[in-house]
């Protein structure tokens, strides 16, 4: 197990676009961590540069306590497990998960055994003499993370190994690949774009946006109390609702509500947000929405409408009654964060 | 997708009509006839012909010239198939790691390949010019009297290495387009697995390319065997005198300077059978393996 630290680690392309801003952070031992943004924010650049497979710009890279940023990608001690697997077309599933020791000066049986070891562990056993054009999107996607654990790295990667596979499968492989990290205990970075897979599977999760990092933080830190107008939006779905607000008196109010009694913020505009599930239908609430569209999800209902004029979502339970119109309600204790108006950062 | 339908037969075969008649007449018609005549013996003055039966081949079979010809044309279809394949996936490869994405480069090193073949050879003979070739000048320095035309071995080498520069273009293009459509993940993942960039090129970019290398082989063997026939001719002028052909040559030496036709119609029998064996194979290479998808 080995920890992996960035040190103002930067990445400017050759054509100048700077697409990783000096960023620093600390990766310890066994932890998973989900670097998680939009399209275009620098995740995979970041992943790549940890990878060999991208030049790093500026800073410094440390894996295992070695500085490895100019050594090739084949002497970091990494695996990694592409978005389309990677495969090799024309090697069998077996060969395709031995390659990598084969290079590795291992003598034959010992290969032989790891690649059995790691087939049982991912149910392919049946599978070892096809090829990888002969196996399902899911069993391929089997046979990359083969390919990762037969090596033993000090340091798994991942660049949004599911995207390609269907919804219910990803779920499986989620749970599947969480389940294999935890038993293994081999440091990881997971790259991707959703949310859900971000809160499920991390230890700690990197919420980039436009080539910086906006928070670092456990799956509840970054729910709960999100660093920046950016998290509070990008996580969770639907997201926090944000409206516009007053500080005065020291209560926080939107329009005519007061949504805070104890506010910890200087008078004047600041941003409110609210998670749609901490707004409670409640008859004597101090809050009145109006509702204009109720959506049906079975488990839940969401209520989209306004307050004070400004656009926000609620997330009620079946059993709580719902119609457009008028809708009472209260918030849970501790429910608002507050940003500030200007720069978007956490109150 | 809706497939398109004839209402009647003739409309369909009239359109065909005019590429079957082009193979017809200059296919079929001159291989029926060169079979016929394969088995007489015709009046060099035209006054009409005798049926020998197979002496016309056996003749072959036991001919000097025929058979040095022969060897000449294994030897020359070898080197100029592996000259060229080998030149040109090493100038690919180097190519490659430069152009990656650059489509502005692929697009000017296309431009090679719309030079026409007869120019590029005319081009490269002179460059072995007997009175003011650079190669020929360039070759004095090392004290090697190049003779082209006079000297079987350097003729052998101008025929060879004029064959070779004329067909590299074609199979960098397609090397190169190979070499492209292997997906930058599949190279990355090896870049991780395998620290020896020459392991690296055995182990996955060469059986990659497999697909392009076989067809690419069928079509040297080919083009070495067959169309360097321009080139051959531009050194010899007809008159080969003591110095190397190749077969397909020889058929027409024989044929239209000797004025055997019988015999010339022999020898290109045996071609046309060399041909049809070379499809046969190529088609059940194609069908038995070499894709991967
Ligand atoms: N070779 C390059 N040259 C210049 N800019 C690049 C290059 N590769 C990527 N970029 C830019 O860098 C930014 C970050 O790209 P990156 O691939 O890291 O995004 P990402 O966060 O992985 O996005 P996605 O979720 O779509 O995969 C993008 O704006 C992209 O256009
Ligand atoms: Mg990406």
């Amino acid at each position: 197990m080995s920890h992996v630290t960035l040190t103002a680690l930067r990445k400017v392309y050759p054509n100048g676009f700077e697409a990783v801003k000096p960023a620093s952070y600390t990766i310890t031992p066994g932890e998973f961590v989900v670097l998680v943004g939009p399209s275009g924010c620098g995740k995979s650049t970041m992943l790549r540069m940890i990878a060999g497979l991208e030049d790093i710009s500026d800073g410094t890279l440390e894996i295992a306590g070695r500085v490895v940023n100019t050594l090739d990608p084949a002497d970091r001690d990494i695996a990694m497990v592409f978005q389309n697997y990677a495969l090799y077309p024309h090697m069998t599933v077996r060969k395709n998960i031995g390659y990598g020791l084969q290079n590795r000066k291992i003598p034959k049986d010992v290969i032989a055994a790891k690649v059995a070891e790691a087939s049982a562990l991912l149910n392919l056993d049946d599978y070892l003499d096809r090829k990888p054009s002969q196996l399902s999107g899911g069993q391929r996607q089997r046979v990359a993370m083969g390919r990762a654990i037969v090596r033993d790295p000090a340091l798994f990667l991942f660049d949004e190994p599911l995207s390609n596979l269907d919804a219910k499968l990803r779920n499986q492989m989620r749970i599947e690949i969480k389940a294999l990290q935890r038993r293994l205990g081999v440091t990881s970075i997971y790259v991707t774009h959703d949310q859900v897979e971000a809160m499920t599977m991390a230890d700690r999760i990197i919420v980039m946006n436009a080539g910086r990092i906006e928070q670092i933080g456990t799956p509840a830190e970054i729910y709960h109390t999100p660093a920046t107008t950016f998290v509070a939006s990008f996580m969770g779905a639907p997201p926090m609702n944000l409206l516009d607000g007053q500080i005065a008196g020291g209560a926080a109010r939107v329009g005519d509500h007061t949504v805070m009694t104890d506010a910890p913020a200087a008078p004047g505009p600041v941003t409110v947000g609210i998670r749609p599930e901490d707004i409670v239908a409640d008859p004597n609430g101090p809050l009145t929405l109006d509702i204009a569209i109720v959506e049906e999800l079975g488990a839940h209902r969401l209520l989209h409408g306004t307050l004070a004029g400004q656009q926000l979502s609620v997330h009620v339970g079946k059993d709580s009654p719902a119609t457009t119109g008028p809708f009472r309600a209260a918030l849970k204790p501790g429910a608002v964060s507050l940003f500030d108006a200007g720069t978007g950062e956490r109150l | 997708m809706k497939r398109a339908g004839f209402t009647s037969a003739w409309l369909p075969a009239m359109l065909l009509l005019p590429q079957l008649a082009v193979i017809a007449i200059f296919f079929y018609w001159p291989a029926a006839h060169a079979l016929r005549s394969s088995f007489y013996l015709q009046d060099p003055f035209g006054f009409g012909e005798t049926f020998v039966g197979l002496s016309n081949f056996t003749s072959l079979l036991t001919s000097a010239a025929y058979s040095r010809a022969a060897w000449f044309t294994v030897f020359f279809t070898l080197i100029v198939t592996f000259g060229s394949l080998s030149i040109a996936l090493l100038l690919a490869v180097k190519a490659d790691k430069v152009i990656r994405g650059a489509k502005t480069y692929r697009t000017l090193l296309m431009w090679v390949y719309a030079v026409a073949p007869p120019v590029a050879g005319v081009i490269g003979l002179i460059m072995f010019n007997q009175s003011w070739g650079p190669l020929k000048e360039f070759f004095a320095l090392f004290g090697w009297d190049f003779k082209l035309g006079v000297n079987y071995f350097d003729t052998a080498f101008a025929m060879i290495a004029v064959s070779i520069w004329k067909q590299v273009p074609v199979n960098f293009i397609f090397f190169l387009s190979g070499l492209q459509s292997i997906p930058k993940s599949v190279r990355e993942a090896a870049l991780i697995d395998n620290r020896s960039a020459t392991g690296r090129f055995w182990d996955i970019t060469f059986p990659l390319l497999a697909p392009t290398g076989f067809f690419l082989l069928i079509t040297n063997i080919t083009y070495a065997m067959f169309d360097t026939f321009g080139v051959i001719d531009t050194v010899l002028k007809g008159q080969p005198g003591n110095n190397p052909m190749t077969l397909v040559y020889k058929v027409y030496v024989d044929g239209f300077r000797g004025n055997d036709l019988g015999g010339s119609s022999a020898q290109s029998v045996v071609l046309m059978v060399l041909v049809l064996a070379l499809t046969v194979f190529q088609f059940r290479m194609i069908e038995r393996r070499i894709h991967y998808t």
